[in-house]
């Protein structure tokens, strides 16, 4: 279980969110969303201490990692998986030894254990024929998927995504989202999805977190948020809805 | 201000690096690897610039030194001395500084804007143990070797221009080499490569381990890391020639 608490950040004089309070409960999968440049992933990154907060804290499995020292955080971190917004693939190694890295230096696997454990998360995210790829082969969402393949290789507890689906066509957001579905039921994993896409997170979320005006607005089930009155929430989701339907 | 808040934050990034130093099955895959490319890779260069370097100091020298009372072992000796005590550490590092100190900042400049910093960190390793621990290390004992291949290709390249010019005589270059070898002169170089090493690759690393802002911010942090590491090698030239000699 993840509790963030009180928890806000500046960047010199730009205040980026204050106090933001919420729960995250094991297996479910929830959406931070919110304007661009609400701090959604401001928010992502402080949740496994890639950026430190102003004040407050997150607590994980009962550890506030903001009072772990450094090397208590880096084992901490391993219990995470993030699938970030540019995939951030190693280009200077291909798609097996991207997804083998972590294997290589935190597992005492043996090559052939590797081969094998690296082979089944392609298996999972569809992606097997790409193995031997250079990364600059990839295509946008090619790159998403080798990104989760190597974020599920350690076997995290957390997948945390950033911006899942942007840069996608409708097509690959879709086999993404179904990714990520399948990710959480078959893997019993605890997903943070940060996305501005309502169409995802009508698919994919348990709960929804909306960032707006430098706090966290709203916090709530998919269903409550369907019914939410709440202006500048019904504002975002409205918005999402009308760019929606005007592509059809 | 903000001079002082780059020099803490440049200490502190030294600070970490030295404390992960010993994590050395972390880096060292990536040690070996960039001995290579700093060392290796850069021969080609080096022999360049030695072999120019003292080409044309010879052929200068002699055209100022061109008189009946002044034995042309001189020549020999100015050139050698010269190469062995500044020019080949200096020129080198100059150049240096451009080929590996402008690489280092555009390759980590370009993993921090892609977020390749932050995937490392967050599988759980020390990205400075991990990026800038082997790369100031591999430096620092690089630059040394470096430094044999400059002044060789130096006096060779003297020795090379006299004779082809008709300047210097072979036989009468080597004698004034001989003449006024000291070994310090060596000692004095091996340190200066050792100094300019850490300078240059500690600098750029910073430079890109901290870059931000895209294309834009990795451009920036590459021309900083070519600038200041020359600045600060010419600097560190002249505290190590008022402090050694």
């Amino acid at each position: 279980m993840i509790e963030i608490n009180n928890l806000t950040k500046s960047f010199g004089d730009l205040l980026i969110w204050e106090d933001v309070n919420f729960q995250i409960d094991d297996g479910e999968t929830i959406a931070i969303i919110g304007r661009s440049g609400c701090g959604k992933s401001v928010l992502l990154k402080h949740i496994n201490a890639l950026l430190s907060p102003d004040s407050g804290s997150v607590i994980i499995d009962g550890n506030n990692i903001y009072d772990m020292d450094y090397v208590s955080q880096r084992k901490l971190r391993q219990k995470f998986g993030i699938l970030f917004q540019g995939s951030a693939l190693f280009d200077s190694i291909n798609t097996f030894e991207n997804i083998a890295f972590p294997l290589r230096f935190f597992s005492d696997q043996s090559e052939e254990e590797i081969r094998g454990n690296v082979m089944d998360a392609l298996k999972m995210v569809n992606l097997e024929s790409a193995h031997d790829k250079e990364t600059s082969e990839l295509s946008g969402g090619m790159r998403k998927r080798v990104g989760l393949a190597r974020a599920i290789i350690l076997k995290p507890k957390y997948i945390m995504y950033d911006e899942p689906t942007s840069g996608l066509d409708p097509q690959t957001s879709n086999e993404i989202n179904e990714l990520i579905i399948r990710m959480a039921d078959s893997l019993d994993v605890t997903s943070i999805v940060v996305t501005h896409d309502m169409h995802s997170v009508l698919n994919i979320a348990d709960k929804v977190a909306f960032l707006d005006e430098q706090k966290l607005s709203w916090h709530g089930t998919v269903d409550d948020l369907i019914k939410s009155e709440q202006d500048s929430l019904k504002s975002f989701v409205t918005a999402s809805e009308y760019q929606i339907n005007s592509t059809r | 201000m903000n001079a002082l808040g780059e020099i803490g934050k440049y200490s502190s990034l030294l600070y970490q690096a030295l404390r992960s130093s010993t994590e050395f099955s972390t880096y060292r895959k990536s040690f070996f690897n960039e001995m290579v490319k700093i060392g290796y890779d850069s021969v080609p260069i080096i022999m360049l610039t030695g072999f120019f370097t003292g080409s044309v100091m010879t052929i200068q020298s002699a055209y100022q030194l061109d008189s009946a009372f002044i034995p042309l072992s001189t020549i020999g000796a100015i050139v050698s001395e010269s190469i062995l005590i500044e020019l080949a550490a200096v020129i080198s590092s100059l150049v240096l500084a451009g080929k590996v100190g402008a690489r280092l900042a555009t390759e980590l400049g370009t993993m921090r804007v892609t977020e390749q910093i932050d995937a490392l960190e967050s599988m759980g390793f020390n990205s400075i143990s991990f990026l800038v621990v082997p790369r100031v290390f591999a430096g620092v004992l690089m630059f040394p070797v470096l430094y044999i291949v400059a002044s060789i290709t130096g006096v060779g390249g003297g020795v090379l221009a006299g004779m082809v010019s008709g300047a210097v005589p072979a036989s009468d270059f080597l004698a004034g080499a001989r003449m006024y070898f000291a070994p310090y002169t060596l000692i004095f170089g091996f340190v200066k490569m050792f100094v300019f090493g850490f300078i240059i690759t500690s600098i750029s690393c910073y430079q890109g381990y901290y870059a931000s802002g895209g294309a834009e911010g990795v451009g920036n942090s590459t021309t900083s890391a070519t600038v200041l590491s020359c600045m600060m090698v010419l600097l560190a030239d002249f505290v190590l020639a008022a402090l050694l000699l």
